[in-house]
């Protein structure tokens, strides 16, 4: 579609001529551009480096007027950024946890690599049990770390994979049912599904930590952080219930009806023929109710747990020995960037996996 | 290999005849729900006897007693619980109004510019919508609320801006503008909405019997603003306005709009046009190649094809996620509670909640605001997707 060049342009030349400045508002439009370009890097430079202090003992350098970011505020607190008030002694457990997730993650996420299904199981069944006995202790000899000193990135990550974990099977149970012959079971559904998704997450956090207590039997207490787990698995089921009919509507009706051809029952049914295609359909709409979830976990700061935006809010608001200006922005592009790497990671993930599996579109 | 089937009924029968399956699981799920229901009202009517709080919803009537920073309508802290219930969701409704048509226009541009022969366009608008969209809202607000609007000024080092309005940490100060009859210049307004309703359809009717086309955009402009201009002028043209004047510590009078305000209404219309961005993208890619170019084979103008075969089809593919977006932003304003805007979940599901601890009714009174708004807003789309649909033929 380019004009063939009318010039002996060398290419870089003739590619800017193009791509940047074919007409006359093209030209306006790449000079704005290039000098938004242009501030915006002035800028962040100034902000990280030019003026920014890196070092102190406290927050008094970062006071004064004009201060870029203020550095050793995040080497202070990175610890409790990551781990929140764990004790330090015991924070070898979380990092063995991390590693123990990665070792099966990583294989899982490489599509080459062989022994998906044990990975899988190990992921689900086995390593749960692992993670909580290592996080929470209290066996085996080990020190028990009860939830509240549980926080910043540590309960970001638990909250979303525990929300995923949970929210996966409930979601798969609410989209079959809203797709089921049976009346009863198919209005539950919608009536759950819509509900939920029609009410902000606030709302649900609200109601499972004021409302979940007065549900329950007096005697019975729970875990903050379990409240707000069972409020995002939940939340996230019903979205990813959506997703998951999404991909059970595109499975063709000759694989219906050959199951039901073959005699075979409706688990069976379900089981070996149209859920597995459908979720291999579904795995990028999957990992895009993930990347949504894990942004809203930083919601359960309202209800007081301290996830890692919690914690950095509470660092930049509370400390006294830190409290500037400057520390607070420079607590929330930290948090900015921890938060962005893992979306934009994961959205990079999902974005090769569509391509993958798009084999048969051409 | 004839087998006589009859014969081998059994007493087991049953438990494989699809329909008695049903039936039973449909019950046992009744079951299940009742007694989970009944757990619930009994435990909680239990949990609340013990702590002594009522029940009911005759709280509403009382007065609330508490003043709240930012109100759409008149209120005072004498006036009942109900009515900070109807200042919260008219602060709701607000923000998410404004922010929807600033998410809209914002996103709009930056997923035009994504699709833009521009290389540094299409890139700039590429790094705005992967930055954006993949930072939680909350901490955007924070960002907005924080470490944005708390950089700026006092109100008496404020500079001002176009000469009458002034930005600082107390918010943004601009006049006021008072005019004598308001309530006619609305309703020529909304004449002349109905006004240039009528004529788009008389033009789309004509075009379509003589394929003459009859000039939309400035007649239609002329209706909706020319008649509230024109009466305005009738009425004696009295617009007053009332500026806001530095007092002690800050502003007085005039229109002022709260930090709260501004860094909720930034943080969600920025975050939103990320979405939309991607969303005008992907319609106007999802229009097929050859509509282009038939468009280009028949003789269309750029802008024609554009206006006439390319936009009204990728309109097709915006709208249903568009509207999604729309009620995530409303939903997300919920957010407010967060840096203390006043709005629904804010007021009422904050400091009615803690007042009158009566959580069930309202947290379940917020809910149901929110879901209707929900039900309103898909029974409006189905409605308009059924119009809109392509009628195949």
């Amino acid at each position: 579609m380019h004009p063939p060049p009318t010039t002996f342009a060398s290419a870089p030349i003739r590619w800017a001529r193009v791509n940047l400045f074919a007409t006359w508002s093209n030209a306006v439009l790449t000079l704005t551009g290039a000098a938004l370009s242009l501030w915006i890097v002035a800028a962040i430079l100034d902000w990280a480096v030019f003026s920014a202090v890196f070092t102190g003992a406290d927050g008094s350098a970062c006071k004064a007027e004009g201060t870029g970011a203020c550095w050793p505020f995040i080497q202070a607190k990175m610890g409790l950024f990551m781990y929140g008030r764990y004790p330090d002694a015991e924070r070898w457990r979380v990092d063995l946890t991390y590693v123990l997730a990665l070792a099966a993650l990583v294989p899982l996420m490489i599509p080459r690599v062989p022994g998906k299904l044990w990975l899988t199981i190990y992921l689900l069944l086995a390593f749960p049990l692992i993670a909580y006995v290592l996080l929470r202790g209290g066996l085996f000899g080990l020190v028990g770390v009860p939830t509240e000193l549980w926080g910043g990135l540590l309960v970001t990550l638990v909250v979303a994979c525990v929300g995923i974990a949970a929210s996966f099977p409930l979601g798969i149970l609410l989209a079959l049912g809203r797709r089921s012959e049976l009346p009863i079971i198919r209005y539950a559904s919608i009536g759950f599904i819509e509900i939920v998704r029609g009410v902000p997450l606030i709302t649900v956090l609200f109601m499972a930590s004021v409302m979940l207590p007065l549900f329950l039997p007096g005697d019975i207490t729970i875990d903050k952080l379990l409240r707000a787990l069972v409020g995002v698995a939940l939340f996230s089921a019903a979205y990813l219930a959506e997703t998951i009919r999404g991909g059970l509507q595109s499975i063709p009706r000759g694989q219906y009806e050959a199951a039901d051809a073959l005699g075979l029952s409706y688990a069976q049914k379900m089981g070996f023929i149209i859920l597995p295609q459908a979720l291999k359909l579904t795995i990028p709409g999957i990992v895009n109710s993930f990347i949504a979830l894990f942004k809203d976990t930083s919601l359960v700061l309202i209800i007081g747990l301290f996830d890692l935006l919690g914690i950095v809010q509470q660092s930049v608001q509370s400390d006294p020995k830190w409290f500037a200006h400057s520390t607070a922005t420079t607590g929330y592009v930290f948090a900015g960037v921890v938060f962005w790497l893992f979306c934009f990671g994961m959205s990079r993930y999902s974005a090769f996996l569509e391509r993958r599996l798009a084999t048969d579109r051409r | 290999m004839q087998r006589d089937v009859s014969a081998k009924r059994s007493w087991l029968d049953p438990i494989y005849d699809p329909k008695i399956r049903g039936i039973v699981f449909q019950a046992l799920l009744v079951i299940a729900l009742g007694f989970l229901a009944y757990e619930i009202v009994t435990n909680t009517i239990a949990n609340l006897k013990r702590q002594n709080i009522a029940s009911g919803f005759d709280f509403l009537a009382r007065t609330a007693g508490f003043e709240v920073s930012q109100s759409v309508i008149p209120y005072t802290s004498t006036d009942s619980y109900a009515r900070a219930f109807a200042v919260g969701l008219t602060n709701t409704l607000l923000v998410a109004a404004l922010g929807i048509a600033i998410a809209t226009v914002v996103g709009f541009i930056v997923g035009l510019g994504r699709l833009s022969s521009n290389w540094l366009i299409a890139k700039l608008s590429l790094l705005y919508v992967e930055v954006v969209r993949n930072v939680p809202l909350l901490l955007q607000l924070f960002v907005w609320y924080i470490a944005v609007l708390r950089a700026l000024p006092q109100p008496h080092d404020a500079k001002p801006i176009a000469g009458v309005f002034h930005l600082d940490t107390r918010g943004l100060h601009g006049p006021l503008p008072i005019f004598g009859h308001g309530w006619l210049i609305v309703l020529a307004a909304a004449v002349g909405v109905g006004l240039a309703v009528t004529y788009y359809r008389r033009a789309v009717q004509r075009q379509q019997l003589t394929g003459v086309r009859t000039p939309l955009l400035w007649p239609s402009l002329g209706l909706i603003l020319g008649l509230p201009v024109v009466a305005f002028l009738l009425t004696g043209a009295s617009l007053q306005f009332d500026h806001p004047v530095l007092g002690r510590y800050n502003f007085d009078g005039g229109l002022t709009l709260l930090p709260e305000f501004l860094a909720l209404l930034a943080g969600l219309s920025f975050y939103t046009a990320s979405f939309i961005a991607e969303i005008v993208r992907s319609g106007i890619e999802g229009v097929p190649r050859g509509q282009k170019e038939a468009a280009d084979a028949i003789g269309l103008t750029r802008g024609q094809a554009l206006r006439l075969v390319v936009i009204p089809q990728a309109l097709r593919l915006i709208i249903p996620p568009l509207t999604n977006q729309y009620l995530n932003l409303t939903k997300n304003s919920a957010l407010a509670v967060a840096i203390g805007y006043p709005d629904l979940v804010s007021v009422f599901a904050g400091t009615v909640l803690n007042q009158t601890g009566q959580a069930v009714e309202v947290v379940l009174i917020t809910m149901a605001v929110y879901l209707a708004i929900s039900l309103v807003t898909s029974i409006l789309m189905n409605w308009f997707n059924a119009r809109m649909a392509i009628v195949e033929r």
